[in-house]
């Protein structure tokens, strides 16, 4: 069966736990103990009816608090597809819980209070979906029985968000006017919405395209661990595991091994289960090549018509994390595909405002939740594509070198 | 050379080879990376997948940590003996932490009253372990569909020199690239069957037949019914005189304590029958047989944040 990863975003009590409950409670997907424990909670603390978002705010600071702090992941099936849902919070204090949950997302939902319409968390969250390239938006216009389901507060919200995400890099974005509290076009389409002539949120969830989502074009195997038993049995075996990262391997294709440049061919795939003809994203192998080659942890098997980037000088879009600004001359670890190196920060081009999507150029710095544009010069070449091309060999984390937090997030820019 | 976008349709995993994928991922990170890792088996089905999935990471070469068994003392003789016999077929070195060793030499109190359990003593077992061997990372078998907290945790899961877990204070992670940095005295515990459910493991037995534990399947045992669950009658567990003791035909969906791990009434007698109870069951495995979450609402949280599995 198929997986769809989905994740959740928008401002602070827009309803995206309600929403999440009532998706899984009405696709069935409770179990008895969870919804009595629920059920409990919700009557001796006074609420008037079952607070779903108690299904995925399973901390106790966040049923005192009555929000999310960090991603919650949930997990349901129906009989089109299974599906791996990340509840993220809203609150700009866990920005960087968010962009965690929506780093591996197929799809972002994004919830806006019917009432309240875009708020500037709205737009940040949006911006940050279609930074990460999550390349399916889904926006839900929530709370629709607080405006009498009326149709012109759903279609203004869908027009003033369809104009800002034209400025932003949105591959496929839909709207649908829902009630999380009532369940109106959640799993069923609702009768209170007549002249809503769309799908439903599970149904579009079940239908939405996802497999095109992937790089099959460029091959990239980025080393993770070389197999040498060294047993009786298999002397001379000596393998390159790694979880290939874009296009597709099959014995006998020429390839080449970066840093080194040196070309071979791939003698044989292996796995646990016996050989492998064709290897292609996200799949864990096991690569033997022909020839005698060296070949370490953190190299990368390409194709030699098709290398990536290799580079110390990199240019790319950072998320910030972290309350201690970013500055140029910081020092910091950096992880890129199987390898940290270390990473000084050569300038900051550019922050971002997210509301206006303008950039300001006078920005030397990037604070909390800050999205910009940074040089960093590495200590050893990477091997990378732009972000936009793969999602694996684009991207990096930058960590504190001193508390070994990760502070960061990178999307790198390409020649392409 | 390359593949246009036109056939890209058969260049598919399923949801579970995409799930394994990345947990083989995630095994090969946490080797290359740290220097002493350790991965807790218990012989529980989710230990054994976790097993599994680290002898498919390495294949053809031998897992290259050994596996710890934090040994309670109550354990079902069935799973201990498929310990050993699972750990000596694949050539894996055992380390056993006590929790009697704990008791006797003073490192913790055993619990006094009508039903005395040594699942809070453990951590303090698993703690001293950790810290007597230097292991930088040990390897859980917990999947984030067993219980509220559970969903809250990342992958790469920090615990400081207390082996505390600060569930508000959680690293960012993002991608599949793991920050595993620490420094000495700190460790990582690290969750490769995060993203698993309950019926994704039982798929995977029956898929790749996996051997268990023969007491996850239909078997007849003298129980008896305490606090909604079936216990068995055994030398820690001893019914009240109010309890009926009776035999029934049951299986357990974990495997835990014998003082606290229920059995389910069951004739369910393979991976496949079981698929298909899962599927249907209407209370998660936990609930449904483990008596040591039904402390309080947040019993896993807090037993989380003092470094329990
Ligand atoms: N009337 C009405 N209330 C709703 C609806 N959806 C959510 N709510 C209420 O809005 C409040 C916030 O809901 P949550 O689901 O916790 O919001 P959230 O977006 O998850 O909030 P954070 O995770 O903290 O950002 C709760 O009191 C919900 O009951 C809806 O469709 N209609
Ligand atoms: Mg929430």
């Amino acid at each position: 069966m198929e997986l769809l990863r989905l994740a959740t975003a928008g401002s602070v009590d827009d309803g995206k736990s309600t929403l999440i409950g009532r998706l899984l409670f009405d696709s069935k997907a409770i179990f008895e103990d969870q919804l009595e424990s629920v059920e409990r909670f919700s009557r001796q603390r006074g609420d008037d009816y079952t607070d779903l978002a108690l299904l995925t705010d399973g901390l106790r600071a966040e049923r005192e608090q009555g929000i999310t702090i960090d991603v919650a992941y949930r997990y349901f099936a129906t009989p089109a597809r299974k599906f791996i849902i990340a509840d993220t919070p809203g609150h700009i204090q866990y920005t960087r819980n968010m962009v965690t949950g929506n780093s591996t997302a197929d799809l972002t939902l994004v919830l806006v209070d019917a009432r309240k319409g875009i708020v500037e968390q709205t737009r940040r969250h949006a911006f940050l979906a279609s930074l990460l390239r999550v390349p399916h938006l889904l926006l839900c216009v929530n709370k629709m029985d607080l405006v009498d389901y009326d149709r012109d507060v759903f279609e203004s919200i869908r027009e003033e968000f369809a104009a800002f995400a034209s400025r932003l890099d949105v591959a496929d974005l839909s709207f649908v006017p829902v009630s999380a509290l009532q369940g109106d076009n959640v799993v069923q389409r609702s009768a209170n919405m007549p002249w809503y002539e769309g799908a439903s949120l599970l149904h579009h969830l079940e239908q939405v395209y996802i497999s095109s989502d992937r790089n099959l074009i460029d091959p990239r195997l980025p080393v993770q661990w070389v197999v040498r038993p060294q047993t009786n049995g298999q002397p001379d075996y000596r393998g390159y595991a790694g979880r290939v990262a874009g296009g597709v391997f099959k014995a006998g294709d020429e390839v080449m091994v970066l840093p080194s440049g040196l070309t071979t061919r791939v003698a044989g795939i292996d796995s646990f289960g016996g050989p492998i003809d064709e290897a292609f994203p996200p799949m864990s192998v096991t690569v033997r090549l022909t020839d005698d080659v060296d070949v370490s942890r953190g190299d990368l098997i390409c194709r030699p018509l098709n290398q990536p980037t290799v580079g110390q000088d990199l240019d790319a879009m950072v998320a910030w994390m972290t309350e201690r600004p970013l500055h140029p001359g910081d020092f910091l670890a950096l992880k890129h595909t199987t390898r940290w190196v270390r990473a000084v920060i050569r300038d900051v081009h550019y922050r971002l405002d997210v509301n206006t999507l303008h950039r300001d150029e006078s920005a030397s710095s990037l604070g909390l939740n800050d999205v910009g544009r940074v040089s960093l010069r590495v200590t050893q070449p990477l091997f990378y594509d732009s972000y936009r091309r793969n999602r694996q060999t684009g991207s990096f984390i930058l960590a504190a070198e001193d508390t070994n937090v990760t502070v960061g997030a990178g999307m790198l820019h390409g020649p392409d | 050379m390359d593949r246009g976008r036109g056939v890209v349709g058969q260049y598919q995993l399923s949801q579970l080879q995409n799930i394994e994928a990345q947990s083989i991922h995630i095994i090969r990170e946490v080797a290359a990376e740290f220097e002493r890792p350790v991965l807790l088996f218990s012989g529980g089905k989710d230990s054994v997948v976790m097993l599994r999935l680290a002898q498919k990471a390495f294949w053809p070469g031998r897992i290259p940590f050994p596996v710890m068994h934090i040994d309670t003392g109550h354990n079902f003789p069935e799973v201990l003996e498929f310990r050993d016999r699972c750990v000596e077929a694949i050539g894996a070195t055992l380390v056993v932490a006590s929790v009697q060793d704990s008791i006797d030499t003073g490192r913790v109190v055993e619990e006094v009253g009508a039903n005395p359990s040594r699942n809070r003593l453990q951590t303090r077992t698993l703690l001293d372990a950790i810290n007597e061997h230097r292991f930088d990372a040990v390897f859980g078998g917990a999947r984030r569909d067993e219980e509220k907290a559970r969903a809250k945790e990342r992958v790469f899961s920090f615990r400081d020199e207390f082996g505390q877990w600060d569930p508000k204070n959680q690293r960012p992670e993002l991608w599949s690239l793991f920050n595993g940095r620490h420094r000495a005295g700190e460790h990582i515990r690290v969750f490769p069957l995060s993203d698993w459910t309950e019926l994704d493991i039982w798929q995977y037995v029956a898929d790749e037949h996996v051997d268990l534990p023969s007491i996850y399947y239909s078997h007849r045992r003298q129980v008896f019914r305490r606090d909604g669950m079936l216990l068995a009658v055994g030398p820690h567990v001893s019914p009240r005189d109010d309890e009926e003791v009776f035999e029934a035909s049951v299986r357990y969906r974990t495997v835990g304590d014998m003082t606290c791990t229920g059995a389910v009434e069951s004739g369910a007698k393979s991976p496949e029958d079981i698929v298909i109870e899962v599927a249907a069951s209407r209370l998660t495995e936990r609930g449904a047989t483990r008596a040591d979450d039904r402390v309080s609402e947040a019993a896993m949280e807090d037993r989380k944040r003092e470094g329990y599995f």
